[in-house]
C-alpha cells in the first residue's frame, strides 16, 4: 500500500448531519465536504491514518420514502471520492436510521467493492437485513454510546485500511453470518465425541453449526384442467445441448441455461447430454429424457392432453450448488415464465 | 469379538525384485504387483511411488485403501470381494502404517479427487501425509462408467491386500486391542456409565454413489448391526465417485475414526455398546425405512445417545436429519458429523435439510471454499480432469499447470466421520 492516508466517505441521517429533528427527516440526499456531527470524533479518533474527506447526508423518510433514487443519488455521491472504505451512522437502535445505513452499506459493497463499517444496537432491523455487507459494531441502543462505538468503528477502520485479519470476537462487530473455515487444534471425531459426552451430563456445549431457519415452500394446488394450460420443463438433472454451450459447471453451479425445443421430440445421445456431477451419467446420456421428459409431452401435446409446451426449457445443475445461487436462478426462471405465458412447470431433479 | 490391530511402521517404500518389509521400508515387485492386479476390463496398469513433501499430484483419485493382512481369525481382507465372505473382526490384523494404495487413471465420472503430497493442497488432505503406491490403471476402450468403477474398485483392494500381505511375518510396532463381548455382557460392563452408539451412513444414492458391506450394495440392506472390529477388517469398502471431499475412502473407513475416539473413552465415560450401519436411498420411502429401522436398532441396544455421521452432501442431509430427529423423539440424545456447502462466499445455507433437534453438531468445514493449487513438477494420472471433476470448473487449471477449484476437489478434505481437523466458523 502506498502511504496515502486511506480515504473515508461517511454517512450520516439529518439529525446527526445537523439538519434538524424528525420534522427534517424529508431532507434530500447532500454532500457536504470533510466531517460533521459525529465525523469529528471518528477523524480524531484515526488519526493521521485516514481522512474523512466528504460526509453525505440524507434524511430518514426520504431515503425510505424513495429507496431506489435516494440511494442512487448517495451512492453516486461516494463513488465521486473514490473512498477506500465507507462508514455509516452509528444508528445505534434507530430503525430507519439502521435500515438506511445498512442499504447504503449493500449498494456500496456490491457496486463499489469497498468495505463498510458501522454501528448498531444488535436488534436494529438494518443488523438482521444488513449484517451480511458491513462490519457492523456492536453499540448501545442510543446515542449515549457514541463515546465507545467511534472508537470501535475506528480500529476496525485502520484494520480494514491496513488489510488485517478481522474477526467478530476480536473487532467487537456483528457476525455477517459467513461461514469460514478454519483448522481445529482437535479432529472432528474427538469433537463429536467430546460434544457427546457433554450433551449425556447436561454440560455446556456449542454447536459448530447452528440451525438455520429452513425454507419450506407448500406445494400450489393441482391444474384443474391440464389440457389448458402451456408447461415449461424445468431441470436441475443438468441436460444440456451436447458440449455444453454455457460450460454449466458439474458440481457448484454458477449459472443456468435456457435452451429452445422448438421442433425437438425426441432428445437423442446425438443432440443432448447431462452436465451433472453427481450422478452415473451413462443412462441420461443414452436417452435424456429420462431426465427432461421431453418425448411424453411431446406425445401429450399432439394427443391434446396438455395444452402445449413452452418453447424453451431452463436447466442446472443441483449438485453442491449453493442455495442462495439456485434461489437466485428460480427467481429470475420464475420470473421469465410468468412473462411467457406458462401457467405450470414440470420441474426434475435426480 | 476381540481383534488385536498390530501396526507395522513403514517409513519407506522402494521398487525391488521382490515384495517384502524390511525393517521399516517396504520393498515392491512392481511386476508382480501389477501382475497380480491385472483386470480384463483394464487394458493397462502402472504403479508409481508418491512420497510426503514431493512436488507430486496425484489426479483424479477415485479410491485410497490401507494395506492390511490377516493373520489370525476367521476370514481374510475385504470379504465379499478380495476374500470369501466369512465374518472378520477377530483374531489378529497386522497393518502397514504409513502406506497407502492410491487408485488412479482415466476418470470414471466426474467425482475423483487431487492429492497433493507438498504445497498449499497437501494440509488439506491426510494422503499428503502417506507413502503412496499409486496404481494407474486405464480401462478398455468403450468399457461404461460403472464397469470401469467396478473394476477399479476390485483392483485397489487386490493391490491393498497384495502389498498388505507383505505384513504378515512383519515384527508389528505397536498393538491396540479392541474387545467388544456379546450384547448382555456389553450392557452389564462399567454399571452407572451412559450407554452409547454409533449410527454410520453410507452413500448409497446409486449410480456411482455406493458403498459395499461384506461384498453386497449398501442400498440393497436394511440398517444392520456391525461390530466395530468388523470395519477394522475392511468389511465396507468404498465404490463411490461422489464429490472428493466428503467421500469415505476405503482407508477412511478402515481406520473409522469415530469408532477410533468411542473407544478411547471407552469405560471411563461411557459404555460404548456398538454401530448400527444404514444406507442413504434416493426415494422418500428408502429413506424413511432406512430411519425407522436405525431409530428402531439403537433403541433396541437401549443406549441413551448415538453419534451419527453423513456421507455426502444434499440429497443424504435429509437422511441425516431424520436419523436426528426420530432418535431425539425417543428420547436418544444425538451428535451429527457433516460438512457444508455455504457457497464460495460462505454466505448460503450449509445443509439442504435442517431440523431444530439437531442441536449439536461437529462441521468439517465448506467444501465450497476456493484455492489455488500451484503448478507441481510431477503429476500423475491426467492433469485436464481438474476442469472437469466435482468443485472445478471450465478453466480451472491454467496453462502454467496451477489449478483454481473449491476444496471440494481435494481428497478427504472435509471428510465426514472426522478424519481431519477442517472446519468452520460463523464469522
Amino acid at each position: 500500500m502506498s502511504n496515502q492516508k486511506l480515504k473515508v466517505v461517511h454517512y450520516l441521517n439529518q439529525f446527526y448531519g445537523g439538519i434538524g429533528g424528525e420534522d427534517k427527516a424529508d431532507h434530500h440526499p447532500e454532500e457536504r465536504a470533510g466531517v460533521l456531527g459525529p465525523g469529528m470524533a471518528l477523524q480524531a479518533a484515526l488519526g493521521a491514518d485516514a481522512e474523512v474527506v466528504a460526509t453525505v447526508i440524507c434524511g430518514d423518510s426520504y431515503f425510505a420514502e424513495n429507496i431506489e433514487s435516494a440511494l442512487h443519488t448517495v451512492i453516486t455521491m461516494i463513488k465521486a471520492h473514490a473512498p477506500d472504505i465507507v462508514v455509516t451512522g452509528p444508528a445505534f437502535n434507530a430503525g430507519r436510521y439502521g435500515v438506511a445505513c445498512g442499504a447504503v452499506a449493500k449498494a456500496v459493497f456490491e457496486e463499489l467493492r469497498v468495505p463498510v463499517v458501522s454501528g448498531m444496537y444488535p436488534e436494529n432491523p438494518g443488523v438482521e437485513m444488513y449484517c451480511r455487507y458491513a462490519y457492523i459494531v456492536r453499540t448501545g441502543n442510543s446515542a449515549a454510546d457514541m463515546r465507545k462505538a467511534i472508537p470501535a468503528i475506528a480500529n476496525l477502520v485502520k484494520a480494514l485500511g491496513k488489510k488485517e485479519e478481522v474477526a467478530p470476537e476480536t473487532h467487537a462487530y456483528i457476525p455477517q453470518g459467513l461461514r469460514k473455515n478454519y483448522f481445529h487444534t482437535e479432529r472432528g471425531a474427538k469433537r463429536a465425541v467430546d460434544m457427546l459426552v457433554a450433551k449425556i451430563n447436561a454440560q455446556p456445549f456449542v454447536t459448530e453449526y447452528p440451525m438455520p431457519h429452513f425454507d419450506r415452500v407448500a406445494p400450489n394446488m393441482p391444474i384443474a384442467d391440464a389440457r389448458k394450460v402451456k408447461i415449461a420443463l424445468v431441470t436441475s438433472g443438468g441436460i444440456v445441448p451436447k458440449g455444453n454451450p454455457d460450460h454449466i459447471e458439474s458440481s457448484s453451479a454458477s449459472r443456468y441455461g435456457k435452451y429452445d425445443l422448438q421442433g425437438v421430440t425426441d432428445l437423442t445421445p446425438e443432440s443432448f447430454a447431462t452436465a451433472h456431477g453427481g450422478y452415473d451419467p451413462v443412462y441420461a446420456n443414452l436417452d435424456a429424457d429420462r431426465v427432461l421428459p421431453l418425448d411424453v409431452l411431446r406425445e401429450m401435446e399432439k394427443a391434446g392432453e396438455i395444452g402445449s409446451l413452452h418453447r424453451y426449457f431452463y436447466t442446472t445443475v443441483g449438485n453442491g450448488t449453493a442455495v442462495a445461487n439456485c434461489a437466485a436462478f428460480a427467481k429470475k426462471i420464475a420470473q421469465e415464465l410468468v412473462n411467457d405465458g406458462v401457467h405450470a412447470v414440470i420441474l426434475t431433479s435426480t | 469379538m476381540r481383534l488385536e490391530l498390530c501396526s507395522i511402521t513403514i517409513r519407506d517404500v522402494r521398487f525391488s525384485s521382490q515384495t517384502e518389509v524390511k525393517g521399516d521400508v517396504l520393498y515392491v515387485d512392481k511386476q508382480e504387483m501389477i501382475d497380480f492386479c491385472r483386470d480384463e476390463r483394464l487394458a493397462s496398469i502402472d504403479i508409481e511411488i508418491a512420497k510426503p513433501n514431493e512436488a507430486t499430484r496425484i489426479v483424479p483419485v477415485k479410491d485410497v485403501i490401507e494395506p492390511r493382512v490377516k493373520v489370525e481369525g476367521g476370514g481374510g481382507m475385504f470379504p465379499g470381494f478380495v476374500s470369501k465372505v466369512d465374518m472378520v473382526g477377530s483374531g489378529i490384523t497386522h497393518v502397514l502404517k504409513g502406506v497407502a494404495v492410491v487408485t488412479t487413471g482415466k476418470i470414471v465420472g466426474f467425482q475423483e479427487g487431487i492429492i497433493d503430497m507438498s504445497g498449499p493442497g497437501a494440509q488439506y488432505t491426510p494422503f499428503s501425509e502417506t507413502l503412496n503406491v499409486v496404481v494407474v490403471a486405464e480401462p478398455q476402450a468403450g468399457l461404461l462408467q460403472h464397469d470401469h468403477e467396478a473394476a477399479l474398485r476390485t483392483m485397489g483392494l487386490k493391490a491393498a491386500a497384495y502389498l498388505g500381505e507383505a505384513g504378515r511375518h512383519a515384527k508389528p510396532s505397536s498393538t491396540e486391542v479392541f474387545d467388544c463381548p456379546p450384547l448382555p455382557q456389553a450392557l452389564k460392563q462399567f454399571p452407572g456409565l451412559p450407554k452409547v452408539a454409533y449410527v454410520y451412513m453410507l452413500q448409497s444414492q446409486g449410480l456411482l454413489h455406493d458403498t459395499y458391506v461384506y461384498g453386497i450394495d449398501a442400498k440393497r440392506t436394511l440398517p444392520t448391526f456391525i461390530y466395530p472390529t468388523e470395519v477394522m477388517d475392511g468389511a465396507i469398502v468404498s465404490g463411490n465417485c461422489v464429490s472428493a471431499c466428503d467421500k469415505n475412502t476405503t482407508f477412511h473407513h478402515q481406520n473409522s475414526p469415530i469408532i477410533h475416539e468411542l473407544f478411547a473413552r471407552h469405560g471411563r465415560d461411557y459404555n460404548f455398546i456398538g454401530v448400527v450401519v444404514t444406507n442413504e436411498n434416493v426415494t422418500l420411502s428408502d429413506k424413511e425405512r432406512s430411519s425407522n429401522f436405525t431409530a428402531k436398532l439403537i433403541e433396541w441396544l437401549g443406549v441413551d445417545a448415538a453419534i451419527i455421521s453423513e456421507e455426502g452432501f444434499g440429497n443424504p442431509d435429509a437422511d441425516l436429519m431424520m436419523n436426528c430427529v426420530k432418535l431425539e423423539k425417543k428420547g436418544i440424545k444425538t451428535v451429527l458429523v457433516t460438512d457444508e456447502y455455504a457457497g464460495q462466499d460462505g454466505a448460503s445455507q450449509s445443509l439442504a435439510d435442517a431440523d431444530p433437534l439437531a442441536d449439536a453438531v461437529v462441521t468439517a468445514g465448506n467444501a465450497n471454499q476456493v484455492i489455488v493449487l500451484p503448478k507441481m513438477q510431477k503429476v500423475i494420472g491426467h492433469k485436464e480432469t481438474a476442469d472437469v471433476i466435482a468443485g472445478g470448473w471450465h478453466g480451472s487449471l491454467a496453462a502454467d499447470g496451477s489449478i483454481t477449484a473449491e476444496i471440494q476437489v481435494i481428497t478427504g478434505s472435509t471428510n465426514e466421520l472426522g478424519f481431519s481437523r477442517l472446519t468452520a466458523k460463523g464469522v
